[in-house]
This record gives structure tokens, sequence and C-alpha cells, in this order.
């Protein structure tokens, strides 16, 4: 247990001294919020678009941007790299046990996400006065639940990719068109109908639906489609995680 | 005494390449027992072997009294290991690897003291990645002392590292055995094994050549030893007859060279140096050049050891 604490404790401030982790989690969905802020302040309300409830319906979706970011890229890179690089072949040496690793991963980028979220909530109060509609427990059991079906993913890249390189190209390459196509970085209602259909294939689409319907106060009843999906997505993610997990 | 380290007739392959070809030795409690031998020798596999994160294809290991295969949680609470290619995340500073590292232990050194023994208490604040290649394996030597391990496992510990930084490797090797800690090292430089090892094991192509003190497997080689030095004016008539046992005097203008057998009774260089002042003849820059464990692995190997 002491061993998972301390290994939690330094990893996190190993992401934060990855300039790059920083921005993405914890800047990057600020910035996002800042434009399509303005963007929808400027705008007359109307179907889709304007108004303070339209730049509340970003936060859940820029919610689901910041797992969709986290759980595909600094756990594939983290991970792919200590693999390569012999960090997991001196860890190999000590007792520690495989699942401290993981685990200790888990925690790391799930506080990191949480963190990105937060100031996006803060930032939505405080700038735009968006309302807060949805119940805490409900929506941050979604948040939860939502993080760690996805953050498989990301162990599941770092398991099957060759090397640090190859896993940063393809999470690159999976992350941004899903971010887009999915309706987290970017309102789905707002895109062609065929792209629409592509999106039932993005795991990050159920995030932001479940995401987006807790918001604004409807039950997960509402969302079992979502919920199921994300379900099996976390039931497969941990066993492949493991079973993959692998020191060199 | 039981040995702390006991390998009998070790093969390991890896596919068509035989990597450890039928290996056994012994390591002794509180010596430091190096296996030395050109890269690609088997070395590198013969210790992972011991250290339990390769399986051998045959033989029997015993590393302090468990098999490494078997009781490998047992070993990796109670060895230090250092390994030829290990890493630590290049933004941990030093102090938080040893921190994070002794939380591993059931029963851990004080990574404090360590970081003071090894000299690193300038650069707990440095991120791994701004240390030195020597700084960076004294570093992976306080890892593998966190344990307070019995036995240490140190593999090329100082390839990389300028001359400097290597002598400084050795003295800490020789304070982890004044702590009465047996030390398993491998290394490609025979200097590092003739200087600092109690017992060396020269592998080559996957064998043991031979096995035996620096000092005896030099000795045993029966090699000639050169005095050479410099004359101011010139040598005596029947000076080459004068030296007892089997000599050889080669006279290049100003410069001898007096070859002689190794291991005699009377130094060479002791009566070189008597019949010198005795026959009252000037000489400069006079030095000795002994066989080295270098000749050893030439005449055992026919080939010259290379890095």
């Amino acid at each position: 247990m002491n061993s998972l604490v301390k290994m939690a404790w330094v990893e996190s401030k190993l992401f934060l001294r990855e300039p790059v982790g920083v921005f993405f989690t914890l800047i990057f969905p600020l910035m996002m919020l800042l434009i399509f802020g303005t963007i929808y302040s400027n705008t007359p309300a109307g179907p889709g678009s304007g108004g303070p409830q339209a730049i509340g319906s970003l936060i859940p979706a820029f919610t689901a941007m910041v797992i969709g970011i986290t759980g595909m890229m600094p756990i594939t890179i983290t991970m792919a790299t200590y693999r390569e690089n012999g960090i997991l072949r001196r860890l190999r040496t000590t007792p520690v046990s495989p699942m401290v690793v993981l685990v200790a991963q888990v925690v790391v980028v799930f506080s990191m996400t949480s963190l990105g979220v937060i100031l996006l909530g803060i930032a939505g109060r405080l700038v735009y006065h968006v309302q807060f509609l949805a119940h805490p427990l409900s929506l941050l059991g979604g948040f939860t639940f939502s993080c760690l079906s996805f953050f498989g993913i990301g162990f599941i890249l770092a398991g099957i990719m060759p090397n640090a390189r190859t896993a940063q190209i393809i999470a690159m390459v999976l992350m941004y068109p899903m971010l887009i196509i999915s309706g987290a970085a970017w309102p789905s209602e707002l895109m062609p109908a065929a792209v629409q259909k592509i999106s039932a294939f993005m795991p990050l689409t159920y995030v932001v639906n479940l995401l987006r319907g807790l918001w604004i106060n409807e039950s997960w009843r509402q969302h079992t489609t979502d919920v199921l999906l994300l379900a099996i997505l976390l039931v497969v993610g941990v066993l492949i995680s493991i079973k993959l997990f692998r020191w060199e | 005494m039981e040995p702390i380290v006991k390998v009998e007739r070790l093969q390991k392959a890896y596919g068509d390449t035989v990597a450890v070809d039928d290996i056994s030795f012994e390591v002794r409690e509180g010596e430091i027992f190096g296996m030395v031998g050109p890269n690609g020798a088997g070395k590198t596999t013969t210790i992972e072997c011991l250290e339990g994160l390769r399986k051998p294809d045959q033989g029997t290991l015993r590393v302090m009294g468990v098999d490494p295969q078997v009781n490998g949680q047992y070993l990796r609470e109670r060895t230090g290991m250092q390994l030829q290619q290990s890493n630590l995340p290049d933004r941990m500073k030093v102090w938080e690897a040893l921190d994070l590292y002794a939380s591993f232990y059931p029963k851990s050194a004080d990574w404090e003291v360590l970081l003071s023994e090894l000299g690193l208490n300038e650069k707990r604040n440095t991120y791994f990645s701004k240390l030195s290649g020597g700084q960076k394996q004294r570093l992976f030597i306080a890892l593998a002392l966190l344990p307070d391990p019995q036995l240490v496992f140190l593999d090329e510990l100082t390839t990389g590292l300028d001359p400097q930084a290597r002598h400084a490797i050795w003295d800490l090797v020789r304070d982890v055995r004044a702590r009465g800690k047996t030390v398993l090292l491998t290394t490609h430089f025979m200097e590092e094994a003739e200087i600092l090892c109690d017992r060396v094991a020269i592998i080559d192509h996957g064998r043991l050549v031979a096995l035996d003190t620096p000092q005896e497997l030099i000795h045993n080689l029966g090699a000639e030893e050169r005095i050479l030095f410099t004359l101011k004016g010139s040598l005596p008539s029947g000076f080459e007859k004068a030296f007892s046992g089997e000599t050889r005097v080669e006279v290049q203008g100003e410069r001898v060279v007096i070859h002689g057998k190794n291991g005699r009774a009377v130094p060479l260089v002791s009566e070189v140096v008597s019949l010198l002042s005795e026959r009252g003849i000037q000489f400069t820059d006079l030095r000795t050049e002994q066989p080295n464990l270098e000749d050893v692995f030439l005449s055992l190997t026919g080939r010259e050891m290379r890095e």
C-alpha cells in the first residue's frame, strides 16, 4: 500500500513536469471553452447554439474530451516509454507487483483528468456563469465510470505497440478524429449525418452521450446503451491490460 | 560453507543461438566474483538467469539456497540488482527514486545514508536525465543496496564511463564487499576484473574457459615479464649472462628490454636493478611490463579481447 501511494505521488509529479501532458490535460480544454464560449456568447439563442445553456452543454462535452485525451495519450505514451527504456525492467528487479504499477497510473491519470475537469468547471462558472443543474453524485459516478472504461484503451494500445514512438503516433492518429467525430470537441449536432453515423463506432461517443445526459439531469436508465457499452469496454480493458502487461 | 550462488551445467539458447553452453561455477560468500569476457560471451544471460529474469533451458541454479525461477520474490526482496540496460524516468529526481524504491522492500536500508555514502547528496534534487554516466551508475548501486542485500548483482557497471569515474566505482564496489556483502559482477574490461575481483570466471562463446584468482590465472600462464630501461652509456660485456634462470636481453640503441619468465623466486626487476647499481651502470625510465588477464585471455582463446 505504501508503495502504491509513493508511486502514485511520484508519478503525479512526473506528469506535472511534462509540459505537453499538462497542456493537453489542463490548458487545452480551457482554451477550447474560451474559444467556443466567445463564439456562442455572440450568437443569438436558438436550437443547437447560443446562450449560457449552450455554453453549459460544452462542459460535459469537453469533460469527455479530457477523458479522451488522458486515456489515449499519457497512459499509452508513459507505459510504452517505460517499457522501451527499461524503466519497467528496473522495477522488475524489485519485489513491487505489476498491479501497483498499473493502478498507480490509473490513479494519477484519473486525478489529472479530474483536475482538468475541475478547472473547466471553475472557468465555466466564473466566466460564463454556467448553471450547475446535475445531480453531483450521479455526475461524479458517470465521470469516474467513463474514465475507468476509457483508460483501458490506453493500456491496450501500450501493450500492443512495439515502441514508444509508434504508440505515440497511433494514439494521436486515433485520438484526433475521435475527439472531433464523437462530439467531444465539437457539438455532434453540427456535423453531417454520415459523420454522425461513424461516431457510433467511437467509444468516446458513449462517454459524450452519458455525460451530456447526466449534465442535464437525465437518469442513468435513459442511457442504458451507453452504460452497457462502456461497461463492456471497462471489463475488456481491465482484462486485456493485465493480460498484455509486459515488463519488457 | 554453502556457496551463496551455485550454477550447475547452465544452458540457455535464443532460437539457434547458444548463449550459455554448459557453465558451472560457485560464488563464495563475501567475495567479489567477476564474469569476464567479450560482448556476447553469455555473461549477461548467465547473470539474468541467476536474477530470475530469464528462464534457463537446462541446469540447476541456487541463489542464497533457492531456485530463482521458483522463489523469485524471495530473491527480489533480498538481493540487489543492477542491470546492464535499465533506466529511470527522465524527470525523476534522485531522492524521489531512492524514496520510491525504498518503499518496495519490507525492510529497506536508510536511503538518506546511502545517498551521502555514494556521494550523491549534492545531486539529490537533480533529474535522472541530467546525471552523468558515473552518477547514474552510483544511483543504480544505491538502488541495489536499498534492500540491504547479502548479494549484489552488477552487470557491466562501468561500461561507457571515463577512467576517473570507473576508478570511483571500483572503490564503491570494494566498499560494498567491506560491508560483508557478496558481489557478482560482469565486465568486458580485463583490467577491471584483474584489479577488482577476488576470483574471475573467463567466459567465451558461452563457455567457461578458466576460473581462478587473477593472480593464479596470470601465474599459471607462465608468460614473460619485461623490464625496460634507457641506458646512459653502454652495457658491459657479459651482462646478458649475469642473470639467474632463463632471460633474454634485447638492446635497441639506448633502450634495453630484458625478458624473463614470470613467477620466479627472486623478482626479475630486483635482480636487474641490483645488477645495474652493482656495476655502476646509469639508467633512466625503468619500467616493468607484467603479463595481465588480457594475455591470459589471448592465450586461452587465441584471440585478442576486443571492447
